[in-house]
Protein backbone atom coordinates (compact mmCIF):
# COMPACT_ATOMS: atom_id res chain seq x y z
CA UNK A 1 0.00 0.00 0.00
CA UNK A 2 1.23 3.45 -0.82
CA UNK A 3 -1.12 5.83 0.97
CA UNK A 4 -1.10 9.40 -0.25
CA UNK A 5 -1.92 12.54 1.66
CA UNK A 6 -4.47 14.18 -0.61
CA UNK A 7 -4.58 17.91 -1.24
CA UNK A 8 -7.75 19.78 -0.34
CA UNK A 9 -10.31 20.79 -2.90
CA UNK A 10 -11.07 24.47 -3.41
CA UNK A 11 -13.68 26.07 -1.18
CA UNK A 12 -16.79 26.99 -3.19
CA UNK A 13 -16.39 30.21 -5.15
CA UNK A 14 -12.71 30.68 -4.38
CA UNK A 15 -11.50 29.57 -7.81
CA UNK A 16 -12.81 30.58 -11.24
CA UNK A 17 -14.92 28.28 -13.37
CA UNK A 18 -13.56 27.43 -16.81
CA UNK A 19 -16.44 29.08 -18.66
CA UNK A 20 -16.73 32.74 -17.76
CA UNK A 21 -18.80 34.30 -20.55
CA UNK A 22 -17.74 37.91 -20.01
CA UNK A 23 -14.16 36.79 -20.69
CA UNK A 24 -14.87 35.94 -24.29
CA UNK A 25 -11.81 33.73 -24.90
CA UNK A 26 -13.22 31.16 -22.49
CA UNK A 27 -16.12 30.38 -24.86
CA UNK A 28 -14.10 28.24 -27.27
CA UNK A 29 -11.41 27.14 -24.86
CA UNK A 30 -13.26 25.79 -21.83
CA UNK A 31 -14.26 22.13 -21.63
CA UNK A 32 -17.92 21.41 -22.37
CA UNK A 33 -18.00 17.94 -20.83
CA UNK A 34 -17.88 17.36 -17.10
CA UNK A 35 -14.39 16.91 -15.72
CA UNK A 36 -13.72 13.35 -14.60
CA UNK A 37 -13.29 13.25 -10.88
CA UNK A 38 -10.62 10.81 -9.72
CA UNK A 39 -8.73 10.07 -6.50
CA UNK A 40 -5.37 11.71 -6.07
CA UNK A 41 -2.55 9.26 -6.64
CA UNK A 42 1.20 9.33 -6.15
CA UNK A 43 1.41 11.00 -9.58
CA UNK A 44 -0.56 14.06 -8.48
CA UNK A 45 0.82 14.49 -4.96
CA UNK A 46 4.39 14.52 -6.22
CA UNK A 47 5.58 17.21 -8.59
CA UNK A 48 8.56 18.86 -10.17
CA UNK A 49 11.27 20.33 -8.02
CA UNK A 50 12.24 22.71 -10.72
CA UNK A 51 14.23 25.79 -11.47
CA UNK A 52 16.80 25.73 -8.69
CA UNK A 53 19.57 25.78 -11.27
CA UNK A 54 17.86 28.55 -13.25
CA UNK A 55 17.96 31.33 -10.69
CA UNK A 56 20.82 33.23 -9.24
CA UNK A 57 22.63 33.97 -12.47
CA UNK A 58 22.19 37.66 -13.16
CA UNK A 59 19.68 40.13 -11.76
CA UNK A 60 16.63 37.94 -12.27
CA UNK A 61 14.94 39.33 -9.18
CA UNK A 62 15.56 42.92 -10.27
CA UNK A 63 13.73 43.71 -13.49
CA UNK A 64 15.20 47.21 -13.52
CA UNK A 65 18.78 45.94 -13.83
CA UNK A 66 18.58 43.69 -16.87
CA UNK A 67 19.70 46.25 -19.45
CA UNK A 68 22.26 49.00 -19.92
CA UNK A 69 19.91 51.69 -18.62
CA UNK A 70 17.06 51.91 -16.14
CA UNK A 71 13.53 51.37 -17.39
CA UNK A 72 11.11 54.28 -17.29
CA UNK A 73 8.31 54.18 -14.78
CA UNK A 74 7.66 54.07 -11.08
CA UNK A 75 10.16 51.72 -9.41
CA UNK A 76 8.50 49.36 -6.92
CA UNK A 77 9.45 46.50 -4.62
CA UNK A 78 7.09 43.52 -4.49
CA UNK A 79 7.45 41.01 -1.68
CA UNK A 80 5.42 38.48 0.20
CA UNK A 81 5.25 34.96 1.47
CA UNK A 82 4.21 31.75 -0.19
CA UNK A 83 2.21 29.68 2.27
CA UNK A 84 0.06 26.58 2.20
CA UNK A 85 -3.52 26.51 3.46
CA UNK A 86 -2.26 25.63 6.95
CA UNK A 87 -0.25 28.82 6.95
CA UNK A 88 3.03 26.93 6.69
CA UNK A 89 5.71 28.47 4.48
CA UNK A 90 6.48 26.92 1.12
CA UNK A 91 10.27 27.13 1.04
CA UNK A 92 12.64 27.04 -1.91
CA UNK A 93 10.00 27.01 -4.61
CA UNK A 94 10.31 28.70 -7.98
CA UNK A 95 8.44 31.98 -8.53
CA UNK A 96 8.29 33.24 -12.12
CA UNK A 97 6.88 36.71 -12.89
CA UNK A 98 6.17 38.62 -16.07
CA UNK A 99 4.54 41.94 -16.89
CA UNK A 100 4.19 44.79 -19.36
CA UNK A 101 6.20 47.99 -19.10
CA UNK A 102 5.11 51.26 -17.52
CA UNK A 103 3.38 52.30 -20.74
CA UNK A 104 1.26 49.15 -20.86
CA UNK A 105 3.22 47.36 -23.58
CA UNK A 106 4.48 43.77 -23.44
CA UNK A 107 7.72 42.83 -25.13
CA UNK A 108 5.90 40.28 -27.26
CA UNK A 109 5.34 40.05 -31.00
CA UNK A 110 1.57 39.68 -30.57
CA UNK A 111 1.15 42.84 -28.49
CA UNK A 112 0.00 45.48 -30.97
CA UNK A 113 -0.98 48.15 -28.46
CA UNK A 114 0.28 51.50 -29.72
CA UNK A 115 2.42 52.28 -26.70
CA UNK A 116 6.20 52.49 -26.64
CA UNK A 117 8.51 49.56 -26.02
CA UNK A 118 11.09 50.36 -23.36
CA UNK A 119 14.53 49.20 -24.53
CA UNK A 120 15.54 48.87 -20.89
CA UNK A 121 12.71 46.59 -19.81
CA UNK A 122 12.00 42.96 -20.69
CA UNK A 123 9.42 42.30 -17.99
CA UNK A 124 10.63 38.86 -16.88
CA UNK A 125 11.84 37.79 -13.45
CA UNK A 126 12.33 34.64 -11.42
CA UNK A 127 13.42 33.74 -7.93
CA UNK A 128 13.15 31.07 -5.25
CA UNK A 129 11.35 31.53 -1.97
CA UNK A 130 13.63 31.40 1.07
CA UNK A 131 13.36 28.99 4.00
CA UNK A 132 10.40 31.01 5.38
CA UNK A 133 8.62 31.11 2.03
CA UNK A 134 9.54 34.75 1.39
CA UNK A 135 10.20 36.23 -2.02
CA UNK A 136 11.10 39.75 -3.13
CA UNK A 137 11.77 41.46 -6.44
CA UNK A 138 12.27 44.94 -7.81
CA UNK A 139 10.45 46.14 -10.91
CA UNK A 140 8.53 49.10 -12.28
CA UNK A 141 4.79 49.44 -11.88
CA UNK A 142 3.12 48.01 -14.99
CA UNK A 143 0.70 50.17 -16.94
CA UNK A 144 -2.91 49.48 -17.82
CA UNK A 145 -3.56 48.51 -21.42
CA UNK A 146 -6.51 48.02 -23.75
CA UNK A 147 -7.62 44.61 -25.00
CA UNK A 148 -10.35 43.63 -27.39
CA UNK A 149 -12.54 41.60 -25.07
CA UNK A 150 -15.38 44.13 -25.19
CA UNK A 151 -15.91 47.80 -26.03
CA UNK A 152 -13.38 50.05 -24.28
CA UNK A 153 -11.90 47.13 -22.40
CA UNK A 154 -8.80 47.85 -20.29
CA UNK A 155 -6.81 45.45 -18.16
CA UNK A 156 -6.03 46.80 -14.71
CA UNK A 157 -2.32 46.96 -13.92
CA UNK A 158 -1.12 43.50 -12.98
CA UNK A 159 1.90 41.24 -12.64
CA UNK A 160 1.67 37.58 -13.67
CA UNK A 161 2.91 34.99 -11.16
CA UNK A 162 3.70 31.31 -11.70
CA UNK A 163 4.41 28.99 -8.76
CA UNK A 164 5.08 25.29 -8.30
CA UNK A 165 4.82 24.40 -4.63
CA UNK A 166 5.34 20.85 -3.44
CA UNK A 167 3.14 18.86 -5.79
CA UNK A 168 1.70 18.69 -9.28
CA UNK A 169 -1.59 19.74 -7.65
CA UNK A 170 -0.16 22.86 -6.00
CA UNK A 171 0.81 24.41 -9.34
CA UNK A 172 -0.63 27.93 -9.54
CA UNK A 173 -0.61 30.66 -12.15
CA UNK A 174 -2.22 33.89 -11.03
CA UNK A 175 -2.10 37.68 -11.34
CA UNK A 176 -1.32 40.32 -8.73
CA UNK A 177 -3.22 43.59 -8.87
CA UNK A 178 -2.69 46.98 -7.25
CA UNK A 179 -4.82 48.59 -4.53
CA UNK A 180 -7.33 51.22 -5.57
CA UNK A 181 -7.19 50.46 -9.28
CA UNK A 182 -10.43 51.87 -10.77
CA UNK A 183 -10.34 49.29 -13.56
CA UNK A 184 -10.76 46.30 -11.23
CA UNK A 185 -14.59 46.32 -11.01
CA UNK A 186 -14.87 46.16 -14.80
CA UNK A 187 -12.23 43.50 -15.47
CA UNK A 188 -13.70 40.10 -16.45
CA UNK A 189 -10.51 38.22 -15.56
CA UNK A 190 -10.21 39.70 -12.07
CA UNK A 191 -13.93 39.13 -11.56
CA UNK A 192 -13.87 35.52 -12.78
CA UNK A 193 -13.72 34.35 -9.16
CA UNK A 194 -17.15 34.48 -7.56
CA UNK A 195 -16.12 35.06 -3.94
CA UNK A 196 -15.35 38.77 -3.41
CA UNK A 197 -12.93 37.95 -0.61
CA UNK A 198 -11.04 35.59 -2.90
CA UNK A 199 -10.84 38.38 -5.47
CA UNK A 200 -9.57 40.83 -2.89
CA UNK A 201 -6.74 38.49 -2.03
CA UNK A 202 -5.42 39.02 -5.58
CA UNK A 203 -4.93 42.71 -4.79
CA UNK A 204 -1.58 43.55 -3.26
CA UNK A 205 -1.39 45.97 -0.36
CA UNK A 206 0.77 49.05 -0.17
CA UNK A 207 3.25 48.27 2.57
CA UNK A 208 5.46 50.69 4.50
CA UNK A 209 7.73 47.88 5.64
CA UNK A 210 8.50 46.93 2.06
CA UNK A 211 8.81 50.56 0.97
CA UNK A 212 12.44 51.66 0.88
CA UNK A 213 13.35 55.30 1.63
CA UNK A 214 14.67 57.30 -1.30
CA UNK A 215 14.21 54.21 -3.51
CA UNK A 216 10.82 52.65 -4.15
CA UNK A 217 7.28 52.07 -2.89
CA UNK A 218 6.64 48.59 -1.60
CA UNK A 219 3.72 46.25 -2.22
CA UNK A 220 2.98 43.07 -0.33
CA UNK A 221 1.42 40.05 -2.00
CA UNK A 222 1.09 36.77 -0.10
CA UNK A 223 0.23 33.66 -2.05
CA UNK A 224 -1.46 30.55 -0.68
CA UNK A 225 -1.01 27.19 -2.40
CA UNK A 226 -3.22 24.15 -1.86
CA UNK A 227 -2.70 22.37 1.43
CA UNK A 228 -3.49 18.83 2.53
CA UNK A 229 -4.42 16.54 5.36
CA UNK A 230 -1.88 15.70 8.02
CA UNK A 231 -2.54 11.97 7.75
CA UNK A 232 -2.71 9.71 4.70
CA UNK A 233 -5.98 8.62 3.18
CA UNK A 234 -6.66 4.93 3.67
CA UNK A 235 -7.02 4.44 -0.07
CA UNK B 1 -5.82 27.77 10.67
CA UNK B 2 -7.14 27.65 7.17
CA UNK B 3 -6.13 30.14 4.50
CA UNK B 4 -8.02 29.59 1.25
CA UNK B 5 -5.73 28.97 -1.71
CA UNK B 6 -5.07 31.97 -3.94
CA UNK B 7 -7.38 32.15 -6.96
CA UNK B 8 -5.98 31.07 -10.30
CA UNK B 9 -5.86 33.54 -13.19
CA UNK B 10 -5.14 32.98 -16.85
CA UNK B 11 -1.55 32.92 -18.13
CA UNK B 12 -2.77 35.28 -20.83
CA UNK B 13 -1.32 35.68 -24.31
CA UNK B 14 2.14 36.84 -23.31
CA UNK B 15 3.36 34.10 -20.95
CA UNK B 16 6.32 33.46 -23.22
CA UNK B 17 7.96 36.52 -21.67
CA UNK B 18 8.04 34.88 -18.29
CA UNK B 19 8.01 31.15 -18.94
CA UNK B 20 9.79 30.43 -22.23
CA UNK B 21 13.24 30.79 -20.71
CA UNK B 22 12.64 27.56 -18.84
CA UNK B 23 11.09 25.49 -21.63
CA UNK B 24 12.06 21.82 -21.32
CA UNK B 25 11.32 19.94 -24.54
CA UNK B 26 13.73 17.06 -23.95
CA UNK B 27 13.03 15.52 -20.57
CA UNK B 28 15.68 12.82 -20.63
CA UNK B 29 19.35 13.30 -21.44
CA UNK B 30 20.75 10.61 -23.77
CA UNK B 31 22.23 8.49 -21.01
CA UNK B 32 19.02 8.20 -18.97
CA UNK B 33 17.80 4.59 -19.08
CA UNK B 34 14.43 3.90 -20.66
CA UNK B 35 12.61 3.56 -23.94
CA UNK B 36 12.99 6.89 -25.72
CA UNK B 37 9.90 8.35 -27.38
CA UNK B 38 8.90 11.51 -29.20
CA UNK B 39 5.38 12.73 -28.51
CA UNK B 40 3.87 15.37 -30.76
CA UNK B 41 0.42 16.82 -31.21
CA UNK B 42 -1.72 19.86 -31.58
CA UNK B 43 -4.01 21.89 -29.36
CA UNK B 44 -7.37 22.70 -30.97
CA UNK B 45 -10.17 24.95 -29.73
CA UNK B 46 -13.94 24.61 -29.99
CA UNK B 47 -13.87 25.65 -33.65
CA UNK B 48 -11.15 23.13 -34.42
CA UNK B 49 -8.78 26.06 -34.83
CA UNK B 50 -5.19 25.66 -33.67
CA UNK B 51 -4.36 27.19 -30.31
CA UNK B 52 -1.11 28.97 -31.05
CA UNK B 53 -0.56 30.29 -27.53
CA UNK B 54 -0.82 27.22 -25.30
CA UNK B 55 1.69 25.94 -22.77
CA UNK B 56 1.85 22.31 -21.70
CA UNK B 57 3.68 21.07 -18.63
CA UNK B 58 4.54 17.41 -18.16
CA UNK B 59 5.25 15.33 -15.07
CA UNK B 60 6.26 11.70 -15.06
CA UNK B 61 8.13 8.96 -13.23
CA UNK B 62 11.39 7.48 -14.47
CA UNK B 63 11.61 4.14 -16.23
CA UNK B 64 11.59 2.37 -12.87
CA UNK B 65 8.31 3.99 -11.88
CA UNK B 66 9.90 6.34 -9.34
CA UNK B 67 9.17 10.05 -9.08
CA UNK B 68 12.05 12.43 -8.37
CA UNK B 69 10.26 13.74 -5.30
CA UNK B 70 10.61 13.20 -1.54
CA UNK B 71 6.97 12.12 -1.17
CA UNK B 72 7.60 9.07 -3.36
CA UNK B 73 8.48 6.61 -0.61
CA UNK B 74 9.08 3.64 -2.89
CA UNK B 75 12.42 1.93 -2.45
CA UNK B 76 13.47 2.49 -6.02
CA UNK B 77 16.35 4.52 -7.39
CA UNK B 78 16.00 8.16 -8.39
CA UNK B 79 18.07 9.04 -11.43
CA UNK B 80 19.66 12.45 -10.73
CA UNK B 81 19.75 13.18 -14.47
CA UNK B 82 16.00 12.79 -14.82
CA UNK B 83 13.75 15.36 -13.17
CA UNK B 84 10.60 14.14 -14.89
CA UNK B 85 9.43 17.64 -15.77
CA UNK B 86 8.77 19.11 -19.19
CA UNK B 87 7.42 22.43 -20.46
CA UNK B 88 6.52 23.00 -24.11
CA UNK B 89 4.58 25.68 -25.95
CA UNK B 90 2.59 25.47 -29.17
CA UNK B 91 3.76 27.06 -32.41
CA UNK B 92 1.91 29.03 -35.09
CA UNK B 93 0.10 25.85 -36.15
CA UNK B 94 -0.91 24.85 -32.64
CA UNK B 95 1.69 22.07 -32.64
CA UNK B 96 3.95 20.94 -29.83
CA UNK B 97 6.47 18.12 -29.41
CA UNK B 98 8.68 16.74 -26.72
CA UNK B 99 11.12 13.87 -26.22
CA UNK B 100 11.17 11.68 -23.15
CA UNK B 101 11.32 8.11 -21.92
CA UNK B 102 8.32 5.89 -21.23
CA UNK B 103 7.72 5.99 -17.47
CA UNK B 104 7.44 2.86 -15.40
CA UNK B 105 4.34 1.82 -13.50
CA UNK B 106 3.62 3.67 -10.28
CA UNK B 107 1.29 2.77 -7.40
CA UNK B 108 -2.39 3.63 -7.61
CA UNK B 109 -5.16 3.58 -5.00
CA UNK B 110 -5.88 0.48 -2.92
CA UNK B 111 -2.74 -1.44 -3.78
CA UNK B 112 -3.22 -1.20 -7.52
CA UNK B 113 -0.54 -0.36 -10.07
CA UNK B 114 -1.12 2.35 -12.65
CA UNK B 115 -0.28 1.87 -16.30
CA UNK B 116 2.58 4.04 -17.62
CA UNK B 117 1.35 7.60 -17.99
CA UNK B 118 2.47 11.22 -18.19
CA UNK B 119 0.56 13.98 -16.40
CA UNK B 120 -0.18 17.10 -18.43
CA UNK B 121 -1.20 20.59 -17.31
CA UNK B 122 -2.56 22.84 -20.04
CA UNK B 123 -2.35 26.62 -19.80
CA UNK B 124 -3.52 29.26 -22.27
CA UNK B 125 -5.28 32.56 -22.74
CA UNK B 126 -8.95 31.82 -22.17
CA UNK B 127 -8.24 29.23 -19.48
CA UNK B 128 -8.69 30.77 -16.06
CA UNK B 129 -7.07 27.73 -14.43
CA UNK B 130 -5.06 24.91 -15.88
CA UNK B 131 -6.64 21.80 -17.34
CA UNK B 132 -5.17 18.50 -16.19
CA UNK B 133 -5.08 15.39 -18.31
CA UNK B 134 -2.91 12.30 -18.92
CA UNK B 135 -1.08 10.62 -21.75
CA UNK B 136 -1.14 6.81 -21.84
CA UNK B 137 0.67 4.60 -24.32
CA UNK B 138 -1.13 2.37 -26.85
CA UNK B 139 -0.84 -1.39 -26.78
CA UNK B 140 0.17 -1.44 -23.14
CA UNK B 141 -1.67 -4.35 -21.58
CA UNK B 142 -1.62 -2.52 -18.25
CA UNK B 143 -4.07 0.08 -19.62
CA UNK B 144 -6.94 -2.40 -19.25
CA UNK B 145 -6.45 -2.54 -15.48
CA UNK B 146 -5.45 1.06 -14.90
CA UNK B 147 -7.32 2.41 -11.86
CA UNK B 148 -7.58 5.95 -13.27
CA UNK B 149 -8.75 4.99 -16.77
CA UNK B 150 -11.44 3.02 -14.95
CA UNK B 151 -13.01 6.34 -13.88
CA UNK B 152 -13.25 7.49 -17.51
CA UNK B 153 -16.28 6.57 -19.60
CA UNK B 154 -15.18 3.84 -22.01
CA UNK B 155 -15.98 5.82 -25.14
CA UNK B 156 -13.77 8.71 -24.01
CA UNK B 157 -10.69 6.76 -22.90
CA UNK B 158 -9.17 6.96 -26.36
CA UNK B 159 -8.57 10.70 -25.90
CA UNK B 160 -5.95 9.83 -23.27
CA UNK B 161 -4.07 7.24 -25.33
CA UNK B 162 -1.36 8.35 -27.71
CA UNK B 163 -1.43 7.05 -31.27
CA UNK B 164 1.66 5.37 -32.75
CA UNK B 165 3.03 6.96 -35.90
CA UNK B 166 4.37 4.77 -38.74
CA UNK B 167 7.58 6.80 -38.78
CA UNK B 168 8.03 6.32 -35.03
CA UNK B 169 6.91 8.32 -32.07
CA UNK B 170 3.40 9.08 -30.93
CA UNK B 171 0.68 11.59 -31.63
CA UNK B 172 -1.48 12.90 -28.81
CA UNK B 173 -3.73 15.94 -29.21
CA UNK B 174 -5.51 18.27 -26.83
CA UNK B 175 -9.06 18.82 -28.10
CA UNK B 176 -10.72 21.46 -25.93
CA UNK B 177 -14.32 20.95 -27.03
CA UNK B 178 -16.58 18.81 -29.17
CA UNK B 179 -17.07 15.20 -30.17
CA UNK B 180 -13.50 14.16 -29.40
CA UNK B 181 -13.03 16.46 -26.43
CA UNK B 182 -10.05 15.38 -24.36
CA UNK B 183 -10.82 14.02 -20.91
CA UNK B 184 -9.76 16.46 -18.22
CA UNK B 185 -9.59 15.53 -14.56
CA UNK B 186 -10.85 17.09 -11.39
CA UNK B 187 -9.15 16.52 -8.05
Amino acid sequence: MHPVRPYWRALPGTQPEYLHPTYTSTAKRSPTRPLVRMPQTLSEVTGPIFGHDAVGAGPQDDLTKQHAGEPLGERIVVSGRVLDEDGQPVPHTLVEVWQCNAAGRYLHVNDRHDAPIDPNFSGCGRMLTDAEGRYRFVTIKPGAYPWRNHYNAWRPAHIHFSLFGRAFLTRLVTQMYFPGDPLLPADPIFNSTADPMARDRLVSTFDWETTEPEFALGYRFDIVLRGRDATPASA
Amino acid sequence: MHLPATASQTVGPYFAIGLDALLRTDLAPADVPGRRVMIAGRVLDGDGAPVTDALLELWQANAEGKYAHPDDGQERAVDPRFQGFGRVSTDATGAFRFATIVPGRVPGPDGTLQAPHILVSVFMRGLLKQLVTRIYFPDDTANAGDPVLAFVPTERRGTLIARPEPAGGFTWNVILQGEDETVFFDF
